[in-house]
Parts: C-alpha cells; structure tokens; sequence
C-alpha cells in the first residue's frame, strides 16, 4: 500500500491530455484550470453556491435503459481537488464552442438576452449543456415554469446564481434548446465508456492526495494514517479549503471505490452504496422510495448533487443534513466498514453530539440500507428562505402507517434542532394508537413544536423554529388527508 | 423635437440586440480582471489582515513573523504611503487604520507569491487591539446620537396645520433592512508600473477617474501619472462606485514597492465583510389622509444606517428624501434626514441609491393604511397619483405624470388585474392554508446626478482611412448593455452598419474627468457625448460628400454605409470611398465629443430646485401565493408596464427592467444582511457573509409568468434619440411583490385586516404577518436583527 504510485497524473480537459505536475493536494479544479489560462469557469464565492465555476466532467451513465455509458455531468470546479479528476475527463465552455462557432446552449443563451455582465455565464452554459445532453431528457411538449417542452428540467440551473438577468432569458434559452444535432461530438461520447477511476497518489510540499483502488486498501490507509482526510465529492471538505483556509497531510478519495457504488434493491430492503452521489441515486431509485424522492430536488442544489454521496452526507455528521432527516424517519441502518469487518448500526444511533458519531477513525460508511416495506404515508418538509438550495433551518421526514384510521407506527426524523439530526420520539408516541384526525394531529403538534432544543441565528429564530416543527405535521396531515376532512 | 432626441430614418437604435459582449460570455472568452493575472508575468498576490472587533485601537502591529513564511514578499503598512493614507473623497477613510471602525477593517495587507503564501503571511503578522464600545444597530447611534454629515430638510406647506386638519392621521415607524450587492465578480484590481514610473490599474471599478485620483493621491503622483482601465465589471449595482479605489490603491502601493505586478483579488467573504452595502434605513412617520383617501400631509425622519464612515451617504440620504412621495401628490411634506455613524461596513451606492428606501416608506405607509381607511390598496394609489401641473416637494414640475396613468391602466388591462383579482378572492375563500394576493404599484424616479457637476461627458471617436470606426466613452460596461447602446447611438449617428463600429475598454487616458457610471445615466450622458463627436466627423464628411455629389452639404444622407443626396438624382458613395476621399483631403477624421445635461439646478441647502433632466415611470403588478404553514411563498405572475422613452436597445432594456425587478424582490422578500448585535466576542461581525447564508434570488425566485412591455409612445424630448434611463427605476417596481405578500398574509384573517410586514419579508416574517392576522394579539417574538415593528396610531 505505501509503494508509491509513480506520478503519472493527467487529466483531458477540452480533447486535451494535460499532465497534472506540481499542484497540491488541495488544489481546486477551478484554481487548476484558470491558471492554465482557462479562465471561462470563474470563481464567485468558493463554496459551491453559485455555479460560476460549473464544469462537465464525462461520468457514468446514470440509466444503463438509455443507451448512455457516459452522462456530461456539471460540478462545481471550485469545490473539486483538480488531483480527484486525475484520467478524467473535463471540458469548459471554452471547450463547447467559440465566439466564432457557438455551441447551440450558447448560441440560445447569446441572441435571447441570457447574458448581462457575463459573469456567472459560462457556468450556466455548463450546467445547461449538461441538461442538454441529458440521456434521459426527452421533450413531450408538455410545460409549466419548471418544465421546457423539450423536457430540459430548470432545477439543472438551481445551483447557478445570476445577478443581472432575473433569469427570464434563461429559462427561455433553456425552453428553446433543440436534441443534439446528428454528429454532436458530445453526444457521440456518450455513447462510450466513461474514464475508468485510476489510483492516484499525488505528493507535493508534504501534502499527499491518494485515491486507493479498492476498499480495502482504503480501510489499511486510514488504520496507517489516522489523521487521513476522507472525502468523496467534496462538496464539504472544498469549503473548509476554500473558506476557512483548513489543510490536510493526507487526503483520501473514496467516492469511486466499486464496493461503495453498489445499489441493490432486494425483497425486503434496498442498499445504497455509500458513494453514489444524490444524483446517481435520485436517477436510479426513480421514485421508488417516495419519501427520498421529495428530498432529492431539496437538496442543494443539480450542481452539488452531482458530487455529493449519501455516505458523505451522513459522514459529515452535520446537524441540519438533508438525508437524515428523512433517512431517520425511513429506519435507516448505517453499515460501516473496517479492516476487522463490517457492522450496522442503527443511524438513529449513529450520531453522538455535534458532528460526532460512533464511527471509529479506521471506519468508512460503506452503504446505507433501508428496511422495505415502506410506511405509505410519508413527507419531508425542508424549512429555509430560499425555495431551493438553501440550507434548512428545520427539516422534518415523515413515515408514518396508517391502517383503518389508526396510525399503527410513526417515525419521525428532524434535522436543525439540535446538535444532531434526532427522532421525534414523543410525537411518535403521541400519534401510535390514535385515530389519524385533526384532533390526534392537533396535540401530536403541539408535542412535535417542543422536540429538540431550536437556537436563534442567521437562518431562523427559536420561536420560528419550533413553530414550524408543529405547523408541519399539520401540513403533513392537510396534504394526506382527504379534501372532504379538511375543514374549509 | 430637439436635435439630440431626433432619430434619422433606420435608425440602427432601437433595433433589439444581444448584449455586445454576449458571444463571449458564453464561452468564457470574455476578458475580466482577474482573468489578465495568468496573462501578467511575476504578479504577487494581496491579502488583508482584518481586525476581529467592531471598534478598537490598533495598539501594535508586528509585520516581522509574516516574512517567515515562505513567499511573503512585502507587508503593506500605514508608514508605506508616500502620499496621502486615505482611500475615500470625504477625507474620512484612512486605508491603513489606527482605530478599527468595523469587524472585517483591513488594518494592513500582505504581499506572496501566491495567494496561499499571502494568506499565511496575513495569518502570522501580530496585530494588538485595545476594544472599544461600539454601535451595531441603527436604534443604538439614535440613542447615542451617533451621526455622520449633513443632516438635510425638505419642507413644503403647513404639515402641522394640514394634520390638524386631517381626516385620519396615522403614524408608524418602520426600519427595514440593507443589502448585498453579489455582483458576481468580487472587488479586483490588478497593478502595473512601466520604465516611465507610470501606474497602469486594472479595475473593476464604475468610477474609473475617480479610481485614478485616490490612486494618485495615496501614491503622492499627480493624476496624469496614473491610469486606470476597465475592460468590464462581472456585476457593480453601485458597489463599484466609490468602494474600489482602496482596493486600487493597494494593489498600485505594492507594484511601485516591489516594482512587480500586484492583484488585488477580494474572495466572497472578505468582499461581504470590507466592502459597503445598501444603507438600511430607520423611519418614523405621520400621515394625513382626507375624508376621501387623499394624502394631505406627510411627516418623517428617515435615519439612514451609513455605516462607520461617510461614504456616498449624503447624496443617497438626498436621493431618498427626494423619492419619499414616489407617484403621489402630498401637499404638504416634512422629511428629516440623519445618516446614522456606526460600527458597520461604509455603506454606499447600489441601484436606486436611496430612492427605493425613501419610496419604501411611502409604499409601506399606503399598504397599512389602506385597510384602516377602508380603501382598496389599488385604488388608494391610484387617487393619490401626481398630475401634470403638479410639482414635488422640491419644487420640480413632474412632467409627463400622465405616464404613470397610462402605465397603470395599460398593466390593469393586460394583466387581467380585475378578473384576476375575483380569482384571487375565490381562492382564498376555499383555501384555509394558502392564500393569494395581487397588488399594483408605481414607480416616478427622477434621472440625473443630483450633484449637478457630475452631469456631463466625454467621448473620442476614430475614424481610421478604411471607414472603420472606433469610440471610446466614459461610462463602464457592467453588463447593463451601455456598450451596446453606445455602438448602436454611433452607428446611428455616422450611419453605418454596426459591424463597422468597435469599442475599446474605458481608460482614463482616453477621456478623462469622467463621472461614475451612474444614477441610471450612462447611456444618457456617454450616448450624447459620442453623438456629438460623431457629428463633428460627420458634417466634416457631409462637406466633403456635398463637394463629390454637388450638392449642399445640408442635404447630404448617411444610412447604412451609404452617403448620397435627399434626391434619390443626386447619386451616392459608399462610406468606405468618401472617408478615403476625406483622407486625402487632409479632413479629420477623429474628434473628442462632450455633452453636458442642460436646464439642471439644485440647492443641496434648502433642498430645492430642478435637479432631475426628467422622471422615468413604471407600473408593476404582481401576485403571490403564501403558505399559511410556513410562511413561504411563490411568485406566480407579474405584469410590467414600463417608460423608457424611445427603446435604444429594447432587449437590453428588457432585460435591465426583468433584472433590477427581481434584484429589488431579493432585497425586499429575501436577503437578509445579519449583523452580530449581541454582546458576545463577535459583536459587529456580519453572519451572513456568504453565498450559503446570504440568499439571492434563484430561477426559483423568478415569476412564473413574467410579462414586461415597454410603454410605447414614450419619446423623451432632449434626451439622445429620445430614450430614457432604465438602469435603477425598474428595482423599485418590486414594492408589488412586497405588497401583494401584505395582501396576502391579511387574507388569512378578518377583512380589513392591517398587516405589518417586515423588510425583508422572508418566510418566516411572513409567517408571522399571519400570525398576527390570525389573531390579532400575537407579538412577533424579537430577532437578532432588532427589527423594530411599526405601531399604529388610529384615525380620527
């Protein structure tokens, strides 16, 4: 394990096989890139919020039904260590056409107004241009706001921020976009196989970013090296580079080891590995876990999705978490992995103070399981001021049974009430064994507005905290329950 | 019709066109300031020390460790300064501080290699602080008495007298909240010094002469000895105005030290925690009403929060004490100015620079006291609309206020406001958790710096021997389309195609003496100046032309590249031919044109006078749908009638009027500048100062439906080829979207509900608007912000 890897690190921006010579280990994607004379993608706030430094990387394909072995995938380069995409393949806007010969997302950006200061756009067109190529994306003519009649989905833009055009012309560009025309060169690509992940070992001023080609490899590193910095997509990790200047002696990539990238969806419960990314996921489940698929397009934003893992998620402990929330009202189980073996621990376990948990340092989250069947009545409901990609001040997932008017089981998990993403244990036994009626829902809310222990900051007051917490089971309850028995 | 509002036959303004640069944004060519670093051999990198208290006494400062650090070049210091140790005009801003004025203050900058070496030099210099007692809110400098600059007085009738008489009286005080520009590129300059000593600064600055003066000044050079160019800005909205030019001059301190290149590149959260914001403004305010709902008078004091120094404090309090009655006749007016000082970022320009904040006031005043004087908020607005004879509080005609009629009628029939409207009703009648809310709402916004010096400009235009065209103009290209316009004003002008016109980027040494591009009038100012070179060029060429065709110059056509005769009989020659011809003729095909608005005066004192060259007018009306669980809202349609005169560039155009719309939502419904005001050791901090906690508008906060049409018929006489500004009017049309909220949180309880709305309206301020709808007795449980809650006085 500790041979050296000899430093053959490369990646293939724009056609283009450039040897990556010199950087460090934190260096960003972005940073790479621009100082390669690259400077399209740009740098808007460094913590994956504001989509201007969008790039495509070539991925694999997310529904093997459509032919695609490769999916055009946007990241955000300023989160991405440029040392993760080593034998990868990258391209920019610079790469999908030029001011002489546009490419159609930029053409369509370009006459309809889609630009004003330029600024955020070349990460639009990233973003777009991965909408574009959609493998799944295909245009019934039906439309609302969200929705083109070519089928381009507006959420693949939810992570890029324009400041001038108040997207009107975007959405318009975005509605206007044909298929790829015969002989598009991306679209032949594809078709092939993406870049397999290769084992990289990059040292460079006592810094060292390796990524182990198996999980057990993995697992020996972290047992020889405890102060290891994993990461996957690092869509956390790039913002305490980034922001708060944090540095690691060793850093070390999991989000492409094949035993962390299993999804198996058995009889009794359905296995996600930890390394998929929320997008992957999203793509591959396609609604059969009802209660994950309303948080999906709640989390984040397309750009960060298309980094972010489960496992990362869960890892990052942090209190507020998009997935536990729901994961913890889905009886999630959290299999962690170690050179000594495998246990499951229950993730209402898990966690053990503010981003703490009862994973030991030589322990990876290798996938998250999820007892079937499910419960029929579920919801999440994410808090925040910002409809999409914004950071939830309460979360809430809800699974709850209801058989012959009587809740028969009820899980409820809550993220940004207290130190970690808890279960709302009384307003479960509120509701266990009474009939589901306003009445029951009325004082099973007011329980629920108690639970946990809501601060006053930036995002939210106490009060409206927990004001929330009970107006949301009346909203579960308004939303499930029949229009008749609404009172009107 | 006047000479410079005139527009020949085809005119190539007025033709809908993509912005000039749209070809390269797309593809990332497109050039900005940071993007010359990788271009610029040797550049060091620059990096603040900030101080980590709102208020304190820098007591030692200890460079040395910092040059321990491997690639730490220089350490930039007060004791470097060769000219004067100060970054702003009014004196009061020293670039390198002794007293610590606001968490963030830069106190000294380091110099790498690269910036991770400037980061870590930054990180080891020990600096000793001796804190002091600060001021965060705007309610403590009042308590304190803590203000800054003039306090200006706009008075006009008897309001004493008026009120006594009143009908219905009401009174309120309201404080509402700042915002973040996020222009999407941060603060950046990049320095150079040639073999001449000469100081070349990149910058991302809105002012570039201005720029070049403090640069000067700090440098001990005269002004000639620098020059600053901006190739363009990714985003200003008025942060580029005054805030660069600390920024440049640190950068042009460092290159003339080291004598190597110095970028100056601010990363979010510096630029959120250094550079100034919106000012938040505390009001407090009577108002009068008649027996019909007519405004008679209006008293307040508007407290502007100016942050720790003076900034363009003065002018924006002017600004919003002149915009207080927006669309609407008040008789009789009394409005107090104070600009708060207190230990906050400077607060300075951005989009509307006080006008929205005084309008605010007025709009919010309408949306509560409509209910309480049983008037439909729609209808109230529009009985108090101005008319044509007459003036405002500061004495000028509001001429053309037919427009605003016009406008609103033609939003109300489009819109469907009226079928809408019962829609609306219905809905609300079966929908016990979410209600909707439609209002309308206008907007008068003079146009003009009400500095009167500060309207002119300058612009040189090259013809070269083979008729292509190249011109030059004072104002910067921030993506409001100015570029654009001004090659469609020259092409028009020398009637040409537009291929055949090129720009080059804004530099002081091409026209000097410039104004800021703002207050909405860049391509007013910068558009007329490039006429007027244009027409030295081409009546030199009509004489020219006149001789080849023999005619009268005075007859002699230009269009499309063609010079011929009005008599079809008397022949033509290409442009191309005659600038060759003129060439030879020993003509001069090149000239420095200038324009100075006409008719303009005003008495900062007294607070009187003509200060606006004209008043652009706009019609919003917009309806959302609130969550009664959460506060939360969507907005489902809005409808926009706007004046910009006769459309230079109607797609950019559009495109300013969608933009600062849903800019101004933002600052109205959605972002939220949080300042520590507690006792705790980050007192003063700003805890929003990134993407992740400051929210902008997204896609999702676009309408749904999002209809904008130009009003038509709009020519503006004496204004070039009869346009109007448009850059900050259309920001304010979003007071509908604040107030169709305030509709729509008071239909989740008993008609005639009046319901006080924070600012900014977020979820959850919304949420407690319905909350106190629903039942009246419930206080809004306090915020770190401290925002005060208006109270209502009753009629009479």
């Amino acid at each position: 394990m500790s041979q050296p890897i000899p430093c053959t690190a490369s990646i293939t921006v724009n056609g283009d096989e450039v040897p990556l010579d010199g950087i460090a280990a934190h260096t960003t994607t972005l940073d790479w890139l621009r100082g390669r004379g690259l400077t399209g993608a740009k740098e808007g706030c460094a913590e994956g919020e504001c989509g201007a430094c969008s790039v495509l990387v070539a991925r694999p394909g997310t529904d093997p039904e459509s032919g695609a072995a490769t999916e055009w995938t946007a990241v955000n380069a300023c989160l991405v260590p440029v040392a993760a995409l080593d034998g990868q393949e990258v391209v920019t806007s610079e790469g999908l056409g030029t001011s002489s010969e546009l490419h159609p997302v930029q053409r369509e950006l370009a006459v309809r107004g889609g630009s004003q200061c330029g600024y955020c756009t070349p990460g639009f067109v990233c973003s777009l241009a991965a909408e574009f190529y959609r493998p799944t994306r295909t245009g019934d003519g039906a439309c609302d706001h969200e929705h083109g009649p070519n089928g381009v989905d507006l959420h693949a833009l939810s992570g890029n921020l324009c400041r001038c055009t108040g997207y009107r012309p975007i959405r318009d560009a975005a509605f206007a976009l044909a298929s790829p025309e015969p002989g598009d060169a991306f679209a032949a690509r594809q078709a092939e196989a993406p870049p397999a992940p290769r084992p990289t070992r990059i040292a460079v001023g006592g810094a060292e970013f390796v990524r182990p080609e198996t999980l057990a490899e993995a697992l020996d590193l972290l047992v020889e090296r405890p102060e290891a910095q994993v990461v996957a997509g690092s869509t956390d990790w790039g913002v305490e580079v980034n922001i708060r200047g944090v540095r690691a002696p060793l850093v070390v990539a999991v989000d492409r080891l094949p035993e962390l990238r299993g999804l198996t969806l058995a009889e009794d419960h359905v296995e996600i590995g930890a390394a998929l990314t929320l997008t992957e996921i999203e793509r591959r489940l396609d609604g059969r876990i009802p209660l994950l698929a309303e948080v999906f397009p709640q989390f984040a934003s397309r750009l960060i999705r298309n980094s972010a893992t489960i496992g990362g998620n869960i890892g990052t402990g942090s209190p507020i978490g998009d997935t536990p929330p729901a994961l913890l009202a889905l009886d999630a189980d959290v299999v962690l992995a170690s050179p000594r073996g495998e246990r499951v621990v229950a993730l209402a376990d898990y966690f053990t103070g503010y981003r703490q948990s009862v994973r030991a340092d030589d322990e990876l989250i290798r996938a998250v399981r999820l007892p079937l069947p499910l419960a029929p009545v579920t919801g999440f409901h994410k808090i925040a001021k910002r409809r999409f990609d914004d950071i939830s001040s309460v979360a809430v997932g809800y699974a709850l049974d209801v058989t012959g008017g009587t809740v028969v089981r009820a899980r409820i998990g809550l993220g940004g009430v207290a130190a970690t993403p808890l279960r709302a244990v009384a307003t479960e036994d509120a509701l266990v064994g009474r009939p589901w009626t306003e009445d029951t829902v009325r004082r099973a809310a007011a329980v629920l507005a108690g639970e946990g222990t809501p601060m006053d900051d930036h995002r939210a007051s106490a009060a409206y905290r927990s004001a929330m917490l009970g107006q949301s089971l009346l909203r579960l309850f308004h939303d499930h329950a029949d229009r008749e028995e609404v009172p009107a | 019709m006047s000479h410079l509002s005139e527009r020949p036959e085809n005119p190539v303004v007025g033709i809908p066109l993509p912005h000039e640069s749209a070809a390269l944004h797309v593809t990332g060519e497109a050039l900005y300031t940071d993007d010359l670093v990788g271009r610029t051999a040797g550049a060091l990198h620059a990096w603040p020390v900030q101080a980590p208290h709102a208020h304190a006494m820098v007591t030692g400062l200890r460079p040395e460790p910092a040059y321990d650090v491997p690639g730490v070049v220089r350490v930039l210091t007060a004791a470097d300064v060769p000219g004067v140790n100060d970054a702003g005009v009014k004196h009061d801003e020293p670039l390198f501080p002794t007293e610590v004025m606001f968490h963030g203050h830069a106190v000294c900058w380091v110099l790498g290699e690269t910036q991770e070496a400037a980061r870590l030099g930054a990180a080891a210099v020990e600096v000793d602080y001796e804190p002091l007692p600060s001021l965060v809110t705007v309610p403590e400098a009042i308590a304190a008495e803590s203000f800054q600059g003039a306090r200006p007085h706009l008075e006009r009738g008897d309001v004493t007298g008026a009120l006594d008489d009143a009908a219905h009286v009401f009174e309120g005080e309201f404080e509402f909240a700042g915002q973040e520009h996020f222009y999407l590129e941060t603060h950046v300059s990049l320095a150079l010094v040639d073999e001449a000593g000469q100081v070349l600064v990149h910058s991302s600055t809105q002012h570039p002469s201005e720029t070049q003066e403090i640069v000067a000044h700090v440098l001990g050079l005269p002004s000639h000895a620098v020059t600053v160019q901006c190739l363009r800005m990714g985003g200003a909205f008025g942060g580029k105005e005054m805030q660069p030019h600390g920024y440049a001059a640190i950068a042009a301190l460092g290159a003339t030290l080291t004598g190597r290149p110095v970028r100056l590149r601010l990363n979010r959260t510096q630029d959120m925690t250094m550079s100034g914001k919106r000012h938040g403004f505390h009001s407090t305010w009577r108002v009068g009403f008649d027996a019909d709902g007519l405004l008679v008078a209006l008293e307040a004091t508007l407290t502007a929060d100016g942050g720790w120094s003076l900034d363009l404090s003065e002018p924006v309090l002017a600004r919003a004490l002149c915009h207080i009655d927006n669309a609407y006749w008040v008789p009789n007016v009394r409005v107090d100015g104070r600009i708060a000082r207190t230990h906050k970022t400077s607060q300075t320009a951005f989009r509307g620079f006080g006008g929205p904040q005084g309008m605010l006031v007025m709009e919010d005043l309408l949306g509560r006291c409509a209910p309480l004087l049983g008037i439909d908020p729609i209808e109230l607005r529009r009985r108090n609309f101005y008319r044509s004879h007459h003036t405002t509080p500061y004495g000028q005609p509001v001429r053309h206020a037919d427009r605003l009629e016009a406008c609103w009628d033609q939003v109300a029939e489009s819109g469907e406001v009226a079928r809408r409207r019962t829609e609306i009703a219905e809905f609300n009648r079966q929908n016990p958790h979410s209600k909707r809310g439609l209002a309308m709402t206008p907007v008068k916004f003079g146009i003009s710096f009400n500095l009167t010096a500060f309207n002119q400009a300058g612009a040189l235009v090259h013809v070269y021997k083979d008729g292509s065209v190249l011109i030059n103009h004072g104002g910067t290209e921030m993506g409001q389309g100015l570029h654009t316009k001004m090659l469609q004003v020259a092409a028009t002008t020398l009637g040409v195609p537009l291929e055949r016109v090129r720009l080059a980027p804004t530099r002081t040494d091409k026209v000097p003496n410039t104004s800021a591009t703002a207050a909405s009038s860049g391509a007013d100012l910068n558009g007329a100046a490039i006429k007027n070179a244009c027409e030295q060029i081409r009546e030199r060429l009509a004489q020219v032309a006149g001789g080849r065709l023999g005619i009268s110059p005075n007859d002699v056509r230009f269009e499309a590249g063609t010079v011929r005769g009005i008599s079809v009989a008397s022949g033509s020659i290409s442009w191309d031919e005659l600038v060759n011809t003129a060439y030879h003729q020993r003509v001069q095909l090149w000239a420095a044109g200038f324009y100075r608005t006409e008719g303009l005066h005003w008495d900062a004192a007294s607070m009187r006078g003509e200060p606006f060259k004209y008043f652009a007018y706009g019609v919003a009306a917009a309806e959302v749908e609130v969550s009664g669980f959460t506060g939360a809202y969507t907005l489902r349609r809005v409808d926009i009638v706007h004046d910009v005169g006769d459309s230079l560039s109607p797609l950019i155009d559009i495109g300013q009027i969608e933009g600062g719309f849903v800019q101004g939502a933002g600052w109205l419904t959605l972002e939220d500048l949080r300042w520590d005001a507690s006792d705790g050791p980050t007192r003063g901090r700003l805890a929003t100062q990134a993407a992740s906690t400051y929210k902008l508008p997204s896609f999702s906060e676009m309408p749904e439906v999002f209809r904008v049409t130009l009003l038509e018929k709009a020519h503006e006489e004496g204004a070039v080829y009869g346009s109007k500004a448009v850059g900050e009017p259309p920001l304010m049309l979003a007071f509908s979207v604040r107030e169709a909220l305030r509709e729509a949180a008071a239909a989740f309880g008993p008609a005639g509900t009046s319901v006080e709305l924070a600012s900014p309206a977020t979820p959850e301020a919304v949420f407690w608007a319905i909350e106190r709808a629903r039942t009246p007795a419930t206080p809004e449980p306090g915020t770190d912000t401290g925002t005060a809650e208006p109270v209502l006085a009753g009629g009479r």
